[in-house]
């Protein structure tokens, strides 16, 4: 009998190959097969802002092994102008997206200038130091508060360095707050991290002049994203173009950005030289020319009632952009929406401004702006309860939107255009539930028997909800071969979430396969054409059910055929370890393969079992082998496309140590209540959640980009971003899950991917503000940092909890 | 002016290897693309990841951190060499299996190689020793907590029967 | 990330190295690599040749007589670590050790090279510096002894000549009624410390007759402190803190990207008096570890 998979702790497949060094990664494409590679390096920017006056490649082909340089006077047609913004949106009244090498104009350390090919990548670099740039110097704008103050411009016809403004309201928040019995306003920042995948970006490219086709292999979060604007830039055919996606070291957001003017150029280069060609970025590289997020400053109105319950919440924040915005408005969008959380503010007003500086462009990073969201309401609810005196818990829970309220309509237009409405929740249960899992309510005896022995202990607590699997859509193919194994392909990417598993799940338990029997294959065009992307922990609602719709299509063909050479009635057949079987009729069953043979009329042979699909031995003489309304093979596609996202929840409390000398941070416990809906596989879930922990750890105790005024990243390498290793995250984390299943898919499934990150910069703030007892606002926060904040705070009196300014 | 190339002669996983290399190349190049054992990953090329971590002459060593002509003559072990003689997973690796310790596996090389080491001087680590085993390990999926259970798990393994390295063909 | 190109030399005899070091101005020495590969991959260097003397004979030891610890300059960090001898001998060299970096860096950079990285992070130099230890070189115009003293003479510029080779470093053994200690805060547990405390105490007749301590991460060069006026009329809270007060007297801590100039200056005083604290600890209980704390 076949086990249900869903819900159980299948071990992955793609462990086997992985776990031997078998696994296929951009930098291992074409090792040892491919003759004549070659391989690329680039010269980028050692300046934030300047003006190109010239660019001398003459010492460059003296290099032996150099083949080829290119620089943007080299590009034509459409190579030669901006790359795609992505995702426009009308108040992005000025987005600036670079050229795939800069033009006239560079706007940050580590834009690309000139592209070089060599034999190898030694001597591609070779070559790159011998390129001679003449700039002319412009003042760079570093920081929030130097693009707001506009003294100087990033982009001479971008004034104030805006790019763009939004404002979205809900009844009147200013009146609200200026009418409600208690005020606070607070400022509250955030600084610059990024996804810092182990594995940095990289392209191989393989041009055929038989066939004028271009196979691209490149490190991404979307493949056929990848795929079109190649096939743009390059003004190729989609047809044309193959873009596989091998496996992928991590991406966590700074992949799904695309294209790389690498993802262009070394396409180009296979083409221009016919040899394949592969760029690998370097650590440093990435540090410097890929993506940061998490920039934003904020400044928060709240009005509440005596139990804390918010009547007006009035938020204007910056978001640093970066040089360029090509992937939009998608993060502070996010913030703007999702910094709600589970709570319903009878008035709310969210404005932003996306600005300009000369840093390193912002695309989405793991959470993608509600981090940020979740700290502000996080720390506004945690300023509420000081200036009342109340429990912290409890000021939350007044706040909740309650089980029967959904779906819940905020109101408000979410980061894909569709109204933010919540499917489905219930966070009183999951606020009992993380109070029992961190001892909330018996904190106090802990934190005075450590006081007592000199210690000093804090508590802190935040919750989040998580728009997740939004659209438009991903699609499924399912192809039962006539040997019974069936063969998945999903257009959508993988970087480690286990897809391959958790699909094989989904697919063994309609068809009612052995898991084994089921491959999975993601992220290649040639495969699946039409899909989206890996984001916004879209993986398993959005593929999981298009999987699942494909293989309930595969499944019903499989059934219509098995009726009729069983001669039974549909309803009758069950499928079971890979056969169809007549119900309480021991016997009268066939195997799937032998479904797939009959699925597919043949004239011709080609081995034992097909002979029973030829013309004379199956099939009505009077009518069509194929009948009109069919097709051959045992197949099934469909796509998955819901009107709107689906809302993930969960809550975080974490409880630390501060030292009362070095003001060093030790995590004594950490504990997660998540909700992703039914949960396909909880082992892959829970490692989703232990490596969000940690990320997010690292963005609230260790990661920051430190710029300096000239727009130097000074810690670009890791020895100097503090990405945690073992010893910085806690040992053990405590999970606990509720499952309230979104009813906008077959599966009742939520997203997962991005939570564990959401909550942290939130509940170490509180944890150490409830420690150290003064209110933090800017994260990260090192030992440094916390230990100036006490000095500040010497001389004032100390207090429990924070104490933002009341407004008078 | 061609560079000069300089013969080595490694053992890798067993099998002695000879390569021609400049002598600017690193170990973690040559393994990589000399010698097409791209099982072996490099995520910084400054030592501080630990994802071309490879044994030379049976200890841990970074290869990104290593001129691959200063390994003419050595023993190297890389994860391509941490299997059963029969194609089955070697212990630490079955037993990130079994845990979970691995996502996106780009990180995981470095580690199997580490910890194979690391559980031969020490079959019998304490939770501490177990964590300690891995500090000097980059990773950005896992958070480490599988990662310890896998160390643990390994351990167990190895008492269960195996030897550490018994697979491996050195 | 990749190295520019270079000569490379593997000589088997120390004659032969010191032969091609005297004829070739920009040449380096590499032994483990664990500083320099970094920076040729990134280059920060780009030497036209580079020695490697990882084939020279007899530079792997590490031997503990009754007057120190002589390590050899192809002894790795790992190797030093792990001996009993040294150990007993001289206990400060594997509490600073345990600090330097993680195992894997260890299994293959040298002791030696580190001292001679001149790094006033690392944990190394200020070691030896504190302990009055030296290191032998040569070149093809001979041999000599660089005291520590005389060692260091800037940000990662050590007063070795480019022609000459480390061969051993000598750690002095710890002194009869002497006690030693080691601390460092770091950002992350083995990343280089925001500050760091070797401390060495000597006690005679019940008085603290000598008090030092080494500090790396808050000088340019690995500085060592007399303290044994604060700790004259014994160890107390207030004499410690007044030791550390006297430290940063002699010291300009200095504002990086991950600590500001005044915390460093925190953590001079407050390592300071912990790592005074367990080193008198350890000399007045002469069969007592020092503490790791």
């Amino acid at each position: 009998m076949t086990t249900k998979m869903f819900g159980t702790k299948v071990q992955r497949v793609e462990d086997q190959r992985l776990l031997r060094g078998q696994g296929r990664y951009v930098d291992d494409v074409g090792v040892g097969a491919f003759p004549g590679m070659l391989h690329a390096a680039v010269l980028r920017s050692p300046h934030a802002h300047a003006r190109i006056v010239d660019i001398d490649v003459a010492d460059v082909l003296d290099v032996e092994g150099v083949h080829a340089v290119w620089t943007h006077e080299d590009l034509a047609d459409a190579m030669a102008e901006p790359l795609p913004l992505l995702i426009p949106h009308d108040a992005l009244t000025h987005g600036r997206t670079q050229y795939a090498l800069a033009r006239d104009e560079v706007n940050y350390v580590g834009e690309a200038i000139a592209f070089v090919v060599a034999d190898d990548r030694y001597l591609a670099e070779d070559a790159v130091e011998r390129i001679r740039v003449t700039y002319d110097f412009l003042p760079a704008v570093v920081g929030i508060e130097a693009a707001r103050a506009a003294t100087h411009l990033v982009h001479d016809d971008v004034p104030g360095n805006v790019g763009a403004r939004l404002d979205q309201h809900v009844g009147d928040a200013p009146a609200a707050v200026a009418a409600a019995p208690h005020r606070l306003e607070l400022d509250l920042t955030i600084e610059r991290s990024a996804c810092t995948p182990l594995e940095g970006r990289g392209t191989v490219a393989r041009w055929d002049p038989d066939t004028s086709r271009l196979q691209v292999w490149t490190s991404t979060q979307t493949s056929t994203g990848v795929r079109a604007a190649v096939a743009a830039k390059l003004g190729l055919d989609l047809g044309q173009v193959d873009v596989i996606t091998p496996d992928v070291g991590g991406g966590f957001g700074v992949k799904i950005n695309h294209p790389w003017p690498e993802e262009l150029l070394v396409p180009l280069a296979a083409k221009a030289l016919g040899r394949p060609v592969k760029f690998t970025e370097d650590r440093r590289e990435h540090f410097i020319s890929s993506a940061h997020e998490r920039g934003q400053v904020h400044h928060v109105e709240v009005g509440f009632d005596d139990d804390g319950r918010l009547l007006g919440l009035d938020v204007e924040f910056w978001h640093d952009h970066g040089a360029y915005s090509p992937y939009g408005l998608i993060v502070p969008i996010i913030t703007s929406t999702q910094l709600l959380g589970p709570y319903k503010p009878d008035n709310y007003r969210v404005r932003f401004e996306s600005l300009y500086t000369n840093t390193v462009i912002v695309t989405p990073y793991r959470g993608a702006g509600r981090p940020q969201g979740c700290y502000v309401m996080e720390r506004t609810m945690d300023a509420i309860a000081a200036h009342l005196g109340k429990d912290r818990a409890e000021v939350r829970a007044a706040n909740f939107i309650q089980p029967d309220e959904f779906p819940y309509d905020h109101q408000m237009v979410f980061q894909d255009g569709r109204p933010l409405i919540y499917d489905s929740g219930d966070y009183p249960t999951m606020l009992e539930k993380i109070k029992a899992l961190v001892g909330w309510d018996d904190f106090e005896t802990v934190r005075a028997e450590a006081a007592a022995e000199g210690r000093r202990l804090g508590i802190g607590l935040a919750c989040y909800v998580e728009g997740t699997g939004v659209g438009p859509y991903e699609g499924a193919h399912v192809h039962i071969e006539t040997s019974g194994r069936v063969k998945v392909a999903t257009g959508l990417t993988s970087q480690g979430q286990g897809h391959q598993t958790v699909f094989a799940q989904l697919v063994a338990d309609v068809l009612g396969v052995p898991f084994e029997d089921v491959d999975v294959v993601t992220g290649d065009t040639r495969r699946m054409p039409y899909a989206v992307g890996t984001f916004a922990s879209r993986a398993a609602v959005m593929s999981g059910s298009a999987i699942h719709l494909a293989a309930t299509r595969a499944k019903e063909k499989v059934l219509r055929i098995a009726a009729d050479a069983l001669e039974a009635d549909e309803d009758d057949l069950e499928l079971v370890d890979g056969e169809v079987r007549v119900k309480g009729a021991p016997g009268s069953s066939m195997s799937l393969g032998t479904v797939a043979v009959l699925s597919n009329p043949l004239r011709y042979a080609f081995d034992e079992a097909s002979k029973s699909a030829t013309q004379f031995s199956v099939g009505d003489p009077g009518r069509p082998p194929v009948a009109e309304d069919d097709e051959p093979g045992l197949e099934g596609k469909d796509f998955y496309s819901p009107e709107r996202s689906t809302f993930a929840s969960g809550m975080h409390a974490a409880i630390v140590e501060t030292d009362p000398v070095t003001a060093e941070v030790r995590i004594l416990q950490y504990a997660v209540v998540h909700d992703c809906g039914h949960i396909i596989n909880p082992m892959i879930v829970e490692g989703q959640i232990h490596g969000g922990v940690a990320q997010g750890i690292g963005g609230a105790l260790y990661e920051r980009m430190v710029y300096d005024a000239s727009g130097q990243l000074l810690n670009a390498s890791f020895m100097d971003f503090l990405m945690p290793y073992v010893t910085e995250v806690p040992d053990g984390i405590d999970i606990d899950h509720l499952e309230t299943p979104s009813p906008l898919n077959p599966l009742g499934l939520k997203g997962a991917g991005e939570a564990g990150v959401i909550p942290s910069s939130a509940v170490f703030a509180a944890a150490i503000e409830d420690a150290e007892g003064f209110p933090v606002t800017a994260m990260p926060i090192s030992p440094s940092e916390l230990f100036e904040l006490r000095r500040q705070h010497a001389s004032q009196p100390a207090s429990q909890g924070p104490a933002p300014e009341e407004q008078s | 002016m061609p560079e000069e190339l300089h013969d080595v002669s490694l053992r890798v996983n067993g099998i002695t290897r000879e390569v021609q290399v400049p002598g600017r190349r690193l170990l973690s190049d040559a393994l990589r693309h000399d010698l097409a054992l791209t099982g072996t990953h490099v995520g910084c090329e400054h030592g501080v990841c630990g994802a071309c971590t490879v044994l030379v002459d049976g200890r841990p060593v970074r290869s990104c951190l290593m001129l691959a002509v200063s390994a003419d003559g050595t023993e190297v072990t890389t994860v391509e060499g941490l299997g059963e003689p029969d194609g089955g997973l070697g212990p630490v690796q079955q037993a990130f299996s079994e845990c979970h310790g691995l996502q996106c596996g780009f990180c995981t090389p470095g580690f199997l190689t580490t910890i194979t080491a690391g559980l031969r001087e020490n079959p019998c680590p304490t939770h501490d020793e177990a964590r300690d085993m891995i500090a000097g390990n980059l990773c950005r999926c896992t958070g480490y907590q599988n990662i310890v259970r896998a160390v643990e798990r390994a351990s167990e393994l190895i008492a269960e029967g195996d030897v550490v390295g018994e697979g491996e063909r050195a | 990330m990749k190295p520019a190109p270079f000569a490379y030399r593997r000589p088997t005899t120390l004659e032969e190295a010191l032969a091609v070091l005297a004829e070739s101005p920009d040449a380096k020495v590499l032994a483990g690599g664990q500083s320099l590969v970094p920076l040729l991959s990134m280059r920060l260097a780009a030497p036209a040749l580079l020695v490697d003397i990882n084939r020279l004979p007899d530079l792997d030891h590490v031997t503990a007589t009754a007057d120190g610890v002589r390590v050899g300059a192809l002894a790795r960090h790992a190797d030093v670590l792990a001996s009993a001898e040294a150990r007993a001998c001289q206990p400060l060299v594997a509490l600073a050790l345990g600090n330097v970096a993680h195992a894997t860096i260890r299994n293959r950079g040298t002791t030696v090279g580190s001292l001679v990285h001149a790094d006033a992070a690392a944990e190394m130099p200020v070691v030896l510096r504190l302990l009055g230890g030296s290191v032998d070189v040569a070149s093809a115009s001979g041999r000599r002894t660089i005291a520590a003293d005389d060692l260091f003479l800037g940000p990662l510029e050590s007063s070795l000549r480019p022609d000459e080779i480390a061969l051993e470093a000598f750690f002095p053994a710890l002194a009869p009624g002497a006690g030693v200690g080691f601390e460092e805060v770091a950002r992350r547990h083995g990343d280089y410390a925001m500050c760091g405390v070797a401390g060495l105490v000597r006690v005679a007749g019940g008085r603290v007759v000598e008090a030092r301590a080494g500090y790396l991460s808050v000088s340019d060069v690995p500085t060592v402190v007399d303290l044994t006026d604060s700790l004259a009329d014994g160890v107390t809270d207030a004499s410690l803190a007044a030791a550390g007060e006297a430290a940063l007297a002699d010291l300009d801590p200095q504002e990086d990207i991950h600590a500001a100039a005044d915390y460093r200056a925190m953590l001079v005083r407050h390592l300071t008096g912990r790592v005074l604290r367990a080193a008198h600890a350890h000399a007045t209980d002469e069969r007592g570890e020092p503490d790791h704390a």
